[in-house]
């Protein structure tokens, strides 16, 4: 499988990445190497080997029910660029 | 109006169900509704660095329970899967989702296709019910050119259920949905509070020619919070599908939003522009393991689903399926009813007609539910009694029920209140009876006449001269044998 400079750019848009033409060929170069990686992985046998969906075999652990977070709405605020009436602003957003 | 006959309407259902959990799936923070903003978004709620999400066994609880009723299998392990896009409410930049496997796998519901004697029983099978975190809220009125973010919701349990696409009128995706919304209130996993959006529907909705093998192509309508909305935006969906085709158009693969205003649906994104979500196993979050032995103790703690108490119903006390289905129809009524005949009322047909007459009449008229009533199970039951022993007839049993609901006490007091006792002593309906033939001559001649119209009318007069109080099987008898 090979990737192009359109496929970086779709990837970095997706990503919300501003890149530079000069910015995509580098990473172009960078995840091409990397496709080859994978491609040489994909090589190996698997057949009968069940997928991990995490690196460390163990379950997660489940947390009771119950409410232990208190309202630090006041800290949580003080770092905000602008906040009115308790709300995060942000630029105007609608789809 | 296009040619409906001509074309099969196919719908899938996927409905999001907010769980009714008191802390958050992957925090502490309350889920409580409408607290003053973001006084209920934690660090991890608002995606601070370094934070990690820890899973809520209440939620994964829900899950089972849901899956457990529907018949699916529970997955001995799932994976939690980031869903990547951005949008101010969603602080991560990702909602924490299950995508390749879900909890819940597969199952069915049972629904009833319109009602009374003209409904239909359908099997609508479900694909799936998986787990994730709602987002936060936007508000875009009130702030000049600005957006205001309440990150309150941000993180609250959600158990998304996705049918296959069974449905094939709105009719069956409107009863699919209520279905679906008494079977989660039953549970207890899910208010149900449609106004507040704790059960929301998407609606996947496609047209073909009858006869056709393949699926049309499908849009998408988002975020229905009615059962109406859900009903009469499918319907417009189809009718601009029908028309489109039928002008030589194609459907596009798109998401709509359905205008309550317009009565219209208007396209959101295409396939084209659709979000590339990019999902992958969250590395936050290690597999979740479902023990056999966790789904046991959860299978022992269910209460009995309403499927099977409204046949218990139909087979213990003689009610018929309609009666026993509007029982059961939500856990509040069908408690009510269990709690009336626990109370001592013995005839439990003559308690179901006042639960589904006067009682919920009366609930529908002051909007509250069973469990709110003024007139409690032990009231209701000391009315039946005092039916059932003679001591009121069904008009004056209304009367003490108006006066119970309206807070004046149980059921004997307000008889020895208002003298509401009916008249069984027959010497005393006798005395009366002979009055009333005394005043009215005129009515004993038409009725030895051969009017039996007549008779009604002396019983009448018998009645009000007893003030409604005279036994009326006793007024019948002791007439006829005066007049006979």
């Amino acid at each position: 499988m090979s990737i192009e400079l359109k496929d970086v750019n779709h990837i970095a848009n997706l990503a919300r990445i501003d890149i530079s033409p000069a910015e995509a060929q580098a990473a172009l170069a960078q995840l091409t190497n990397i496709f080859a990686l994978i491609e040489e992985m994909q090589t190996v046998d698997t057949t009968g080997v069940e997928p991990m969906s995490h690196g460390i075999e163990v379950n997660q652990r489940l947390r009771e029910d119950r409410v232990t977070e208190t309202d630090q709405r006041e800290a949580n605020q003080a770092s905000a660029p602008q906040v009115e009436a308790g709300l995060y602003l942000v630029p105007k957003v609608i789809e | 109006m296009a040619g409906r006959k001509d074309w099969e309407v196919v719908i899938g259902l996927e409905t999001h169900t907010q769980l009714t959990t008191a802390s958050k799936i992957f925090s502490g923070a309350s889920t409580a509704f409408g607290a003053a903003p973001n006084t209920q978004a934690s660090v991890v709620d608002l995606a601070l660095p370094g934070v990690l999400p820890v899973l809520n066994k209440g939620a994964v609880d829900c899950a089972i329970k849901f899956g457990l009723a529907v018949g699916s299998h529970i997955a001995e392990k799932s994976i939690f899967a980031r869903k990547n896009y951005f949008y101010p409410d969603l602080p991560k930049g990702y909602q924490i989702s299950q995508f390749e496997i879900p909890v819940v796998q597969g199952g069915s519901l049972t629904i009833q296709v319109g009602s009374g004697q003209e409904a239909v029983s359908k099997t609508v099978r479900l694909t799936r019910a998986h787990l994730e975190e709602d987002a936060g809220k936007s508000l875009h009125e009130d702030f000049a050119g600005m957006s205001g973010i309440d990150l309150n919701r941000a993180g609250t349990p959600l158990l998304e259920i996705v049918s296959e696409p069974d449905m094939r009128s709105s009719a069956e995706a409107v009863a699919y949905a209520k279905s679906l919304h008494s079977l989660v209130m039953w549970l207890g996993i899910c208010d149900g509070n449609m106004q507040e959006g704790s059960f929301r529907c998407d609606a996947n909705v496609s047209v073909r020619k009858k006869g056709a093998t393949e699926y049309g192509t499908r849009r998408e309508i988002k975020n229905l919070n009615s059962f109406r909305f859900l009903e009469k935006a499918i319907e417009t969906e189809i009718d601009w599908q029908i028309e489109t085709l039928e002008d030589g158009g194609k459907i596009r693969q798109a998401t709509v939003l359905y205008d309550p205003d317009k009565n219209e649906t208007r396209e959101m994104r295409s396939k084209e522009d659709a979000m590339d979500y990019r999902y992958f196993p969250d590395p936050d979050l290690l597999p979740l393991a479902v023990s056999a032995e966790m789904v046991a103790a959860i299978r022992a703690s269910m209460p009995e689903l309403p499927e099977a108490m409204c046949a218990r119903f139909m087979a213990q006390y003689g009610l018929s399926a309609y009666d026993a289905g509007v029982l059961t129809g939500s856990h509040a009524l069908a408690d009510y009813f269990s709690a009336t005949l626990a109370a001592g009322a013995a005839d439990a047909k003559t308690a179901a007609n006042w639960i589904l007459g006067d009682l919920s009449g009366r609930l529908n008229e002051a909007d509250i539910g069973a469990a709110a009533a003024p007139v409690t199970p032990a009231l209701l039951a000391g009315l039946i009694k005092r039916i059932a022993d003679g001591t009121l007839s069904s008009k004056l049993a209304k009367e003490v029920f108006a006066a119970m609901w309206a807070g004046e006490g149980d059921a004997d007091r307000i008889i020895e209140a208002k003298g509401l006792r009916q008249i069984s002593d027959s010497g005393a309906i006798e005395k009366i009876v002979d009055e009333v033939l005394a005043a009215n001559p005129k009515s004993v001649e038409e009725f030895r006449a051969g009017r039996e119209k007549a008779f009604n009318a002396l019983v009448g007069q018998v009645m009000k001269a007893s003030k409604g109080k005279a036994n009326p099987a006793q007024v019948n008898d002791i007439l006829k044998r005066k007049l006979g």
